[in-house]
C-alpha cells in the first residue's frame, strides 16, 4: 500500500491521499452485473476517485459499465486505487467486498 | 466476444408491445422460441428464473439499458436477443431512468464465462452513444442487426 499526500487547493485541512492495493476477483461467476453493481455503488459513495487496474485496462469503479468491461473471471487479480480525501476508507471498503465475494456463496444458482 | 456469438437475429424487436418489466422479459423469451433458440416448454421457466435474478437487484445498468439474465440447464450454448421499446419501460434501473434498450441472456449454467464476456462486450460497446442513440431508434429488427454487425466489425476495440 502506497500513500501520498499532497496540500488540497481549496481546504487546507484535506489532504490529497492516493492508496491501492491487489484484490482477487473470488466468487465462482467473477465479476458479474450484481458485484459489479455493489462494487459501483460502494465507490460513488466516496468523494474519492476511484479506479480499477488489471492487465491491459484502468476502469472507473463508479461506472457498472466500465467494470463490467473488465470481464474478470474468478482468480483474476485487479489493483483498486483510491486518490482523494477519503481515499484509504474508501479502498477499505472496496477491498471489503472483494475479501466477502460480495456476499455470495460459491455456487450461487444466480448470476 | 462478438454479437453475432449471441444473438439470435430472428429474435431481434424493435418495438417491443410490453409496458412491464415482465412483459418484455416475456416477449423476449418468446422471441427466442419463435426463433428456435429455446424450447417452448422451458420459457416459462426461463422466464422465472430471469423475474428472480431481477429481484436480487436490477439488471438496468443505466443509460436506458438493460440485461435481463439467467442460467438455465436447457440451453447448451449462451442464447440471447435484442429489444428496444421505443417509448421505454420503468425496470427499477440503478439511475432510475426507464430502459429503451434490453439484452436478454440465457447461459449454460457451467459456463460463466462466456456470461462475463458478452457482459463485457455489451458494456464495452455501449460507451459509444451513439451506438446507443442508433439502436434505441432503429426502424427494424434488420437496422438493429446491421447495428450490431458492423460493431463487431468495427467497434472500439478496447
Amino acid at each position: 500500500m502506497t500513500a501520498d499526500s499532497h496540500p488540497s487547493s481549496c481546504d487546507a485541512a484535506l489532504t490529497e491521499q492516493k492508496v491501492s492495493r491487489e484484490v482477487v476477483v473470488a466468487n465462482s461467476q467473477g465479476l458479474h452485473a450484481r458485484p459489479a453493481d455493489l462494487l459501483a455503488r460502494e465507490a460513488r459513495k466516496w468523494q474519492s476517485r476511484i479506479e480499477l487496474v488489471a492487465a491491459a485496462q484502468r476502469v472507473d469503479g463508479k461506472s457498472i459499465l466500465e467494470v463490467l468491461t473488465l470481464a474478470a473471471e474468478a482468480g483474476t487479480r485487479l489493483v483498486v486505487e483510491a486518490t482523494g480525501p477519503d481515499a484509504r476508507e474508501a479502498l477499505e471498503a472496496i477491498g471489503s467486498l472483494f475479501e466477502h465475494n460480495f456476499n455470495e456463496h460459491t455456487n450461487s444458482p444466480e448470476s | 466476444m462478438k454479437f453475432s456469438d449471441f444473438v439470435a437475429p430472428d429474435a431481434i424487436r424493435s418495438h417491443v408491445e410490453a409496458g412491464t418489466k415482465e412483459g418484455v422479459i416475456r416477449e423476449m423469451a418468446q422471441a427466442l422460441v419463435d426463433a428456435g433458440r429455446i424450447a417452448a416448454a422451458d420459457m416459462d421457466g426461463i422466464v422465472k428464473a430471469i423475474m428472480k435474478r431481477e429481484d436480487l437487484g436490477s439488471t438496468g445498468i443505466g443509460r436506458g439499458v438493460a440485461v435481463p439474465h439467467t442460467k438455465h440447464p436447457s440451453v447448451n450454448r449462451l442464447v440471447g436477443t435484442v429489444a428496444v421499446s421505443p417509448r421505454g419501460i420503468d425496470f427499477e434501473s440503478l439511475d432510475g431512468e426507464p430502459v429503451q434498450l434490453f439484452f436478454l441472456l440465457v447461459s449454460p449454467p457451467d459456463r460463466p464465462g462466456d456470461h462475463l464476456r458478452a457482459l463485457e462486450n455489451i458494456s464495452r460497446q455501449l460507451r459509444d452513444d451513439s451506438f446507443c442513440r442508433l439502436l434505441k431508434a432503429a426502424k427494424g429488427p434488420v437496422e438493429i442487426q446491421q447495428l450490431l454487425e458492423e460493431a463487431d466489425s468495427h467497434g472500439v476495440v478496447s
